[in-house]
């Protein structure tokens, strides 16, 4: 079936008008595609071959195929960009393949060279097909209706009647039928033409028209969206900034570099420009159903832009807050247990709320207290262990049942030693790093395990206490600001737009002729339509219908035509379908 | 009985129901093709009236001349249009009657779902199968009130029971209220034409498949000649199941294109970025290029209509490995299957 000529060829717009029915050898570029055989063409030929090449719609093709096939190893493998802890386990995991596949740049896949190499050249090829395809639309919508062809007798749409009316008025009719009420925009183009008499047929009027011309202006406007969109996306991508800050209730956070915990700015965006807005975290609320799912999050806060009044604003999930030039999404939320440590010589060396880390649904959270400014002489103190909100104790140890506070209790094992902080190097804050640590154990040398509900105070066995004074919650906030939305939103819906336009507009051309014979007005009409088209005939036949004086005794064609279904999807044979089989 | 039972159970109905829809399509088509082997064979026999003749007097010829694209196209147009009297295909009205039943049981069960629930019904994989399974229903019978495609009933059916036997056993959760990433109006939107598209997607699919099918067959494959597959002479030709699935993958494409741009709209609200390749944003993506793909091919010289086929299987298989495989293996963000 792929021999049938149900589909037109490629970029060639025009559609075949029967007497030219396989005009394009090789539909694939705008240029009739170049199969250079000579040898001899050199570096000029050679270049506009591969030009050539690179616009053909093969390769648009294959280079579309390329680009689903390069996105999957981004979903199968861990990505550095969203996830560096599972790259590194992964590498762990994986000691001979991982650092090959790292250095083909299989975890950062969507910025690898080959993953832009692919869509960068098919931008380029999108470039180099448009523009011509532009040029000629351009010319085209400035041109007029195909001439009426001779003979209608191989189109696959088609309707013959009499009429009692003049050959002229049948035609004025026609144009006026086709052309629609409105003046500007027409349905068809429409030219009226005259045929002196031939030997077999004396002078007719004709009507020729075409439709659809916005079937390419959409085709135009959606890869030129895309194009749009992808600018716009780059151009997003210099001029971001995104981060993100820990806020605990109560306290404030000012619109700063130094007061995000990670920042990260696109290469033309100037950090000294952030707007110097300040936020406090108010309260945060949680709402859980029965077993635990989450229902509501509500961050409350209050805001204050520079030389403004401070006002009070919600942030949800779902509903990010406006403030400054960025927006603020709450990303997460979890438990920060105020705690204070005094060290072996009763100083305070440690006092205030300290983040930990929900890893489940009822918010089991992990968490480290690092306790470095301890008295001369001591040792450091470290405290690695769990907030339980709704601790319920077992035989085994203890675990969290809920994700409200129910019954909070923090979990924690004791080490002394050096936390390693002053090596310079940055430590994570959510892991201690026990080398130069050791725990500290009860008497009968099993580890020490401290158990704290909120308000209590614990000797550690090393001298000194903890003291679990509160439990304040804190929330993950986002802060981004990307200029470039705006863009993207437009771009991505008139690629929409257009796409819907150029895939649902039918292309259609509609001839009639009309002549006197016999004391009566003979008239013929045929269509044809570029791409499947169920409702030509229909066309057709409500073209005739429409005329006036259009009398019984029509000829057969026109009404089997229209109820055999078979008929109705006769627009698939691109060129004028033969009424004769397809081969 | 609660609401939310009620309607695990009218699910059960509506599949039994469309059960029923499938035999009698079954029966149509091997009814049918039964007739038509006998038919040949009289033919055969015969050679007093020949096949070209009766059609011309039957008004078939035009059938016959557009679709013959097979050596045998101008007896088949024949016997269709000479040969089947009305109520000689009784099987297929009993199909498409029960197949409006049990699609009417499955859009109430739907419904009430999403009384029970309070929501939209469609925010976990058990009720994104079903509802993708209604839509591809609704597709099949909304094109059929317009043209005769009851040729297709057995598959669409077949696959509607496949996905609601798969969602009632694999995907069940019960009822409930939504975790707040997911309450947002964009829930309705985006995971809506979602959905519809991929059921328009399944139905192209299925038509796609009988194009590859038909094709062979007419090609002169031997597997496909045998008996029992003589059914495959009830389909249209391949040229107009292509064109039948195109146009279907059309609507698709668009309502997919809005489905990623929806979604895109939607994480930038809900995760603070509009793009992260996240699994599924990373499927959806190679499912929009994919049948982008389709498209092209479909105009290029050498890869229409076999190879365009394909392109639709694979487009089809991402668009299931997307709903299934990425929210089953994958641990990303879109973990909304509820399991
Ligand atoms: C970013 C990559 C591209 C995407 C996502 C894309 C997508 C699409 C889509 C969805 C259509 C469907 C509209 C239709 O069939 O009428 C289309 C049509 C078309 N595209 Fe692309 N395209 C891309 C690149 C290209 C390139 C590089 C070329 C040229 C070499 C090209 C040439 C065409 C042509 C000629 C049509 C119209 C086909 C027709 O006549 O129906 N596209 N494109």
């Amino acid at each position: 079936m792929a021999r049938t000529p149900y589909r037109p060829e490629g970029i060639d717009d025009a559609f075949s008008t029967g007497e030219s029915s396989s005009a394009r050898p090789d539909g694939s570029s705008p240029a009739p595609a170049a199969r250079p055989t000579a040898p001899a063409i050199g570096v000029r030929g050679m270049l506009r071959w591969m030009w050539r090449q690179l616009t053909s719609m093969r390769v648009a093709l294959l280079l579309l195929m390329l680009l689903a096939v390069a996105a999957v190893p981004g979903s199968v493998l861990p990505q550095t960009s969203q996830d560096a802890a599972a790259v590194a386990a992964y590498l762990v995991d994986h000691p001979t393949t991982g650092p090959w596949l790292e250095a083909a740049g299989f975890f950062d896949v969507y910025s690898s060279v080959w993953f832009s190499a692919i869509y960068l050249l098919l931008f380029v090829s999108l470039v180099g097909c448009i523009l011509p395809r532009t040029a000629a639309h351009w010319r085209a919508l400035r041109g007029r209706p195909p001439r009426t062809p001779r003979r209608f007798a191989r189109f696959p749409a088609q309707a013959t009647g009499t009429s009692s009316a003049a050959p002229e008025a049948v035609a004025d009719a026609a144009v006026l039928h086709l052309r629609g009420r409105r003046r500007v925009l027409p349905i068809f183009r429409v030219e009226r033409g005259e045929e002196p008499a031939t030997a077999n047929r004396p002078a007719t009027a004709t009507v020729a028209a075409e439709r659809g011309y916005l079937r390419e202006s959409g085709n135009l406007l959606f890869h030129l969206a895309l194009l749009g969109l992808l600018v716009s996306v780059a151009t997003g991508q210099m001029l971001h900034y995104r981060g993100q800050a820990i806020l605990v209730e109560e306290r404030g956070f000012a619109n700063s570099v130094v007061d995000y915990d990670t920042f990260e700015n696109g290469a033309l965006f100037d950090p000294t420009s952030l707007e110097a807005f300040t936020m406090t975290l108010d309260r945060f609320e949680s709402e859980f159903d029965a077993v635990g799912t989450p229902r509501d999050f509500t961050a409350y806060v209050t805001v204050t832009e520079p030389g403004g009044e401070p006002t009070s604003e919600t942030i949800k999930v779902n509903h990010p807050l406006d403030a400054g030039d960025a927006k603020i999404y709450l990303q997460g939320n979890g438990y920060a247990p105020d705690v204070t440590v005094r060290d072996a010589d009763g100083e305070v060396a440690f006092a205030g709320p300290v983040p930990f880390i929900p890893e489940d649904q009822v918010y089991t959270s992990r968490g480290v207290i690092k306790v470095p400014d301890v008295s001369p002489g001591l040792e450091q103190i470290g405290f690695v262990g769990y907030l339980l909100p709704t601790a319920v104790m077992e035989d085994g140890g203890a675990r969290s049942v809920y994700p409200q506070p129910g019954n909070p209790q923090l979990v924690l094992d004791v080490y002394t030693g050096d936390l390693g902080l002053d090596e310079g190097v940055p430590q994570n804050v959510y892991s201690l790093d026990t080398d130069d640590m050791t725990p500290s154990t009860e008497e009968d040398g099993t580890p020490t395990t401290i158990v704290l509900g909120v308000g209590d105070t614990v000797d550690l066995p090393d001298g000194g206490s903890i003291t679990f004074e509160d439990l304040p919650r804190y929330v993950a906030l986002d802060l981004r600001h990307d200029p470039a939305l705006g863009f993207i939103l437009t771009f991505s819906l008139l690629a929409l737009g257009g796409l819907a336009v150029s895939l649902f507009t039918p292309r259609r051309r509609v001839w009639l002729r009309t002549w006197a014979e016999d004391g009566r007005t003979v008239v013929e009409v045929a269509g044809l339509a570029r791409h499947d088209d169920a409702g030509l005939q229909g066309q057709v036949d409500d073209l005739l219908a429409d005329l006036p004086g259009i009398g019984a005794g029509d000829d057969d064609t026109s009404s089997d035509d229209t109820t055999s279904d078979d008929t109705t999807t006769n627009g698939e044979a691109d060129g004028p379908a033969p009424r004769k089989a397809d081969r | 009985m609660s609401i939310a039972e009620f309607s695990t159970d009218l699910v059960w109905g509506a599949a039994t129901v469309l059960a029923v829809s499938l035999i009698a399509f079954a029966m149509d088509l091997a009814q049918v093709s039964a007739r038509r082997a006998e038919a040949s064979r009289a033919e055969e026999q015969s050679d007093a009236a020949p096949a070209a003749e009766s059609a011309d007097s039957a008004g078939a010829s035009v059938s016959s001349a557009v679709e013959g694209g097979t050596p045998s196209g101008g007896s088949t147009a024949t016997v269709t249009a000479t040969d089947e009297a009305p109520q000689r295909r009784r099987a297929a009205g009993i199909g498409v009657s029960t197949a409006w039943l049990g699609t009417i049981l499955l859009g109430v069960a739907i419904a009430a779902r999403g009384v029970a629930a309070g929501r939209a019904p469609w925010a976990n994989m058990y009720e994104f199968t079903l509802v993708g399974a209604f839509v591809a229903l609704v597709v099949f019978l909304g094109v059929n009130v317009r043209r005769d495609i009851r040729w297709l009933g057995a598959f669409v059916t077949g696959i509607a029971i496949l996905f609601i036997a798969v969602a009632q056993v694999n995907f069940f959760v019960p009822a409930d209220g939504l975790q707040p990433a997911l309450q947002s109006y964009w829930l309705v939107i985006h995971v809506g034409v979602a959905i519809i598209a991929s059921g328009i997607f399944t139905v192209a699919f299925l038509m796609s498949v009988l194009q590859l099918l038909r094709d062979s067959r007419d090609e002169g494959s031997a597997i496909l000649n045998r008996r029992g597959w003589g059914w495959l002479e009830l389909t249209p030709t391949p040229t107009r199941l292509e064109g039948l699935s195109f146009r279907l993958n059309a609507v698709g494409f668009v309502l997919w294109t809005f489905t990623v741009i929806a979604g895109a709209i939607w994480a930038e609200h809900a995760w603070g970025r509009y793009w992260g390749w996240d699994p599924k944003e990373v499927w959806s993506f190679v499912v929009w290029v994919v049948y982008a793909a389709y498209l092209h091919a479909r105009t290029t010289r050498g890869w229409s209509g076999r190879r365009a086929a394909y392109f639709v299987l694979v487009g089809y298989a991402c668009v299931i490995f997307n709903f299934t495989g990425v929210n089953l293996i994958f641990n990303g963000k879109h973990s909304y299957s509820g399991m």
